[in-house]
C-alpha cells in the first residue's frame, strides 16, 4: 500500500525575494529523485503540501507551469509557523513536496473561449501557472483572446515582474497591471482591480472569468463580473481553507459536503452559490 | 461456514487457544470503566458497551507517521522515512455491532476514489473482529434508526450470541472462519440453538424503544438545513468542549504535527475536533467557522447530511448513544436530528 502522506524529497534550488516588504518569497524546488519528477504530473490550479521536517506542512498553490520542466515554483507569504520557517531556509536545503493535490482549472472546458483572468495580491500564483501554460505554443491556439487584470497595493508588491513585463510585449495577451495609488516609481495603470476590470471591459460573450484574490477584492469584483455579463457557471474561483491531509480524509477543510482540498480548490461561482459560506 | 457453540466455562481456554495466533483483546472492567484489554484472565460478558469507542484499534489517538533526522551532518537529514513496523495480527472479542458498523463507515472515509489511508487499512486487515450481540440495549441506543441493530453483522468477522450457559458463534467472513478453526472447545451447533439465537435477536430489537427518523433530511437541500433556526438554540447550551467528538466511533478528524527531540523528529497525527475554534483558523486570522453555532452545526451536518451525500447513502452515525451519555450539558443527538428532520 503506498502512503499518500509521504512527501517527495526536494532541494531548494533558488530563493527569490519577490516583494519590497520581503514577506513573499518564491522557492524553486528540484526533485532529489528523477522518478519523482515524472510522478509529479500536475495541471495549473493544483496545489501541493510543502513539507518541512520539524515544522509541518502547508498547502501552497503551484506557481510554475507543467510546460516549465525540471523544477517547481511556489510563492509563499510569511504568516505563521511553517511559512516563517520556510522563509528562513537557504538555497541547497532539503525539504519535501507532497502532491499534486486538488482539482485544477477546467482548461479543457475552457477551450475555444476567450479567457479573462483577474488577480489581486499574491493569489496570482496559480494564475501565473495558467497563463504560462496557455501561452505555450502547444496550447495558445486552443483559446481565444486572453485578458489579464492584476493589481497590488504598490509597484513593489507586484509578483512575477519579469513575466508580466514580457507578456506586455506580446500581442496574444492583454495585461492590465495596476497599483492602488499613484507612486513615483510607476508609470502604469492606477486604480483598484474592479475599476480597472470594468474599464478594460473584456467581452463576456463566449468567455470565462478566473477570479482570485483577497476576500475584499473578490467582494468588489463580483458585481463587476456580473455587470460585464458573465453567468455564474463561467466565473471560476479558487478557495483557501485551513488544511492538513490535503486528500479529503482529515475532515478539516470542508465547505458543506465538498472538501476544498480534494473536490476543490477550484469551484465555479454557480457551485459556490449552493454551498454555505464557510471559506 | 457453520454456526459453532462454546460452553461459557470453556471461554477462558477458548481465548487462550487463540492467543498463539493473535494478540487477543477482550472486554474488562477497570473501576467504573469498561474497556478492551489483552491478557485478561476473566472475560467480561455482562456489560453494555465500552466507555470510549474502539476506533483507536485502527486510528490511535496519537500516531507516528514518519521519522527523520534533523542532524544536518546526516546523509538523509530532513527526509521523511516510513516507520518500519508491521501491524501485529489482533483479534478483538466482544466488540458491539454498532461499533463494528462504525468501522465500515470509516473505511469509506479513509479510502476515497483517489486516496487510501495506509495506516488505517494496514491495521484493519491485520485484525479479526468477533462481535457480541447486544441483549440489554441502553436507553440511549438508537442503532435501529440509522441502519444498524443490536445483532447487526456489518463489519464483523464473527457474531457471537450469549445463550446463558453457552455462546453461539456465527462465522461471517473467511477471516472469521479461520479464527474459529484455530480455536479450541467449539462444537457444531444444532438447528435448535440457532433458532434460539434468532429469538434472542428479535427480543433485543424489540427492546430498543428509542427511534428517530431521517427521511426528510435527504429531501432537504444543504442550504435549507444549514439555515434552519434551531442551530441557534443548540449552540446556546453547547460548550464546544469536544467530548462528543472524542467518544464518537465515527468521528475521525485529525491534525498533523511535527515533534523534534534532540536530532530526531517524528511527524505525528492526533485526533482533532471540529468543535475547536483553531480547527479552521487560517494563518491570516480569518476563520470561516468563527462562531459556536457554525461549529456545532458542522458536527451534525457532517454526520447526517454530508456523509450520506458523499459516501454512498449511509448516515455517519451508528446510534451508539455515547455522545448522549457523556455530553456535560445533555445535548441529545436524537433531538437535534428531530429538528433537522422536521
Ligand atoms: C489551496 C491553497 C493554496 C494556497 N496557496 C498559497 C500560496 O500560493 N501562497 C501562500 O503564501 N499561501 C497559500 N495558501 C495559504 C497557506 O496555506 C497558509 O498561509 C499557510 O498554511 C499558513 O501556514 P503557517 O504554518 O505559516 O501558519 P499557522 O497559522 O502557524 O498555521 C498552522 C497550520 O495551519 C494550517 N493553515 C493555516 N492557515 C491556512 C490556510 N490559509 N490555508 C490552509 N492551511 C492553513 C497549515 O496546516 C499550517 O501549517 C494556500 C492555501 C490553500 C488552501
Ligand atoms: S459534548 Fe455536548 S457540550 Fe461538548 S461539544 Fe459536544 S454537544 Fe457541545
Ligand atoms: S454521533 Fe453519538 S450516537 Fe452517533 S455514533 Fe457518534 S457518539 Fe454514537
Ligand atoms: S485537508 Fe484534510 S480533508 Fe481537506
Amino acid at each position: 500500500m503506498s502512503n499518500p502522506y509521504k512527501p517527495y524529497p526536494v532541494r531548494i534550488d533558488k530563493v527569490i525575494v519577490e516583494t519590497e516588504d520581503k514577506n513573499l518569497r518564491s522557492f524553486r524546488l528540484v526533485f532529489l529523485n528523477p522518478e519523482d519528477d515524472k510522478a509529479f504530473d500536475y495541471t495549473p490550479g493544483q496545489f501541493a503540501e510543502l513539507s518541512l521536517a520539524g515544522y509541518g506542512e502547508i498547502p501552497i498553490g503551484i506557481a510554475s507551469s507543467p510546460t516549465e520542466k525540471g523544477h517547481l515554483l511556489f510563492t509563499v507569504n510569511k504568516v505563521g509557523a511553517v511559512s516563517s520557517a520556510l522563509h528562513n531556509m537557504k538555497e541547497g536545503d532539503i525539504m519535501g513536496v507532497r502532491g499534486p493535490l486538488g482539482n485544477s482549472y477546467p482548461l479543457k472546458d475552457m477551450e475555444g473561449r476567450d479567457i479573462v483572468i483577474v488577480a489581486g495580491g499574491f493569489a496570482v500564483t496559480t494564475l501565473r501557472s495558467t497563463i504560462t501554460w496557455m501561452l505555450d505554443p502547444a496550447n495558445r491556439d486552443k483559446y481565444g483572446k486572453i485578458t489579464f487584470v492584476y493589481g497590488a497595493r504598490t509597484p513593489g508588491m507586484l509578483l512575477y515582474k519579469d513575466e508580466w513585463r514580457a507578456w506586455q510585449k506580446r500581442d496574444d495577451i492583454d495585461p492590465y497591471i495596476t497599483i492602488d495609488r499613484e507612486h513615483p516609481d510607476w508609470d502604469g495603470l492606477v486604480g483598484l482591480v474592479p475599476a480597472v476590470l470594468e474599464e478594460a471591459n473584456p467581452g463576456s460573450e463566449n468567455a470565462v472569468a478566473l477570479v482570485c484574490g483577497p476576500p475584499i477584492m473578490i467582494k468588489f469584483t463580483q458585481p463587476v463580473v456580473e455587470k460585464l455579463g458573465f453567468a455564474d457557471e463561467d466565473v471560476i474561483m479558487s478557495l483557501e481553507n485551513r488544511m492538513k491531509c490535503g486528500i479529503g480524509i482529515c475532515g478539516r477543510c470542508n465547505v458543506g459536503p465538498e472538501y476544498v482540498c480534494k473536490d476543490g480548490p477550484v469551484f465555479t461561482k454557480a457551485q459556490l452559490n449552493e454551498l454555505p459560506r464557510e471559506y | 461456514m457453520a454456526d459453532m457453540i462454546l460452553k461459557k466455562s470453556a471461554l477462558a481456554d477458548f481465548i487462550k487457544s487463540l492467543s498463539g495466533s493473535y494478540k487477543v483483546f477482550t472486554p474488562s472492567r477497570e473501576g467504573q470503566e469498561v474497556k478492551f484489554a489483552s491478557n485478561q484472565g476473566k472475560v467480561l460478558l455482562d456489560f453494555q458497551n465500552t466507555l470510549l469507542s474502539p476506533k483507536d484499534f485502527f486510528f490511535p489517538q496519537s500516531e507516528r507517521m514518519f521519522e527523520y533526522s534533523t542532524d544536518p551532518a546526516a546523509a538523509d537529514a530532513f527526509i521523511l522515512k516510513d516507520i518500519a513496523t508491521e501491524p501485529e495480527p489482533r483479534l478483538v472479542f466482544g466488540i458491539r455491532p454498532c461499533d463494528a458498523r462504525a468501522f465500515v463507515i470509516l473505511d469509506r472515509i479513509f479510502k476515497n476514489d483517489q486516496y487510501t489511508d495506509s495506516y488505517w487499512f494496514a491495521r484493519r486487515e491485520a485484525t479479526t473482529l468477533i462481535g457480541l450481540g447486544c441483549q440489554n440495549p441502553c436507553p440511549t441506543c438508537f442503532c435501529l434508526s440509522v441502519g444498524g441493530g443490536p445483532f447487526s453483522e456489518e463489519g464483523l468477522d464473527v457474531l457471537a450470541c450469549d445463550l446463558g450457559e453457552t455462546l453461539l458463534f456465527k462465522p461471517l467472513t473467511e477471516k472469521g472462519q479461520q479464527a474459529l478453526d484455530k480455536a479450541e472447545g467449539l462444537a457444531e451447533a444444532d438447528d435448535k440453538t440457532s433458532q434460539e439465537a434468532a429469538r434472542i435477536k428479535e427480543q433485543a430489537e424489540a427492546a430498543i424503544s428509542s427511534r428517530i427518523s431521517t427521511d426528510k433530511i435527504d429531501e432537504k437541500t444543504v442550504m435549507e438545513l444549514y439555515e434552519a433556526p434551531h442551530w441557534e438554540v443548540v449552540q446556546e447550551r453547547c460548550l464546544n468542549c469536544g467530548v462528543c467528538t472524542f467518544v464518537c466511533p465515527t468521528c475521525h478528524c485529525f491534525d498533523i504535527q511535527d515533534e523534534v527531540a534532540g536530532k530526531v523528529g517524528d511527524r505525528i497525527r492526533n485526533w482533532d475536533t471540529c468543535m475547536s475554534w483553531l480547527f479552521t483558523q487560517h494563518g491570516s486570522g480569518h476563520n470561516p467557522r468563527a462562531d459556536k453555532t457554525s461549529r456545532v452545526r458542522q458536527r451534525f451536518m457532517h454526520k447526517f447530511k454530508y456523509i450520506p451525500m458523499k459516501r454512498g447513502g449511509d448516515i455517519g452515525c451508528v446510534g451508539c448513544g455515547r455522545c448522549i451519555m457523556l455530553c456535560p450539558v445533555n445535548i441529545d443527538v436524537r433531538d437535534v436530528v428531530r429538528d433537522m428532520n422536521a
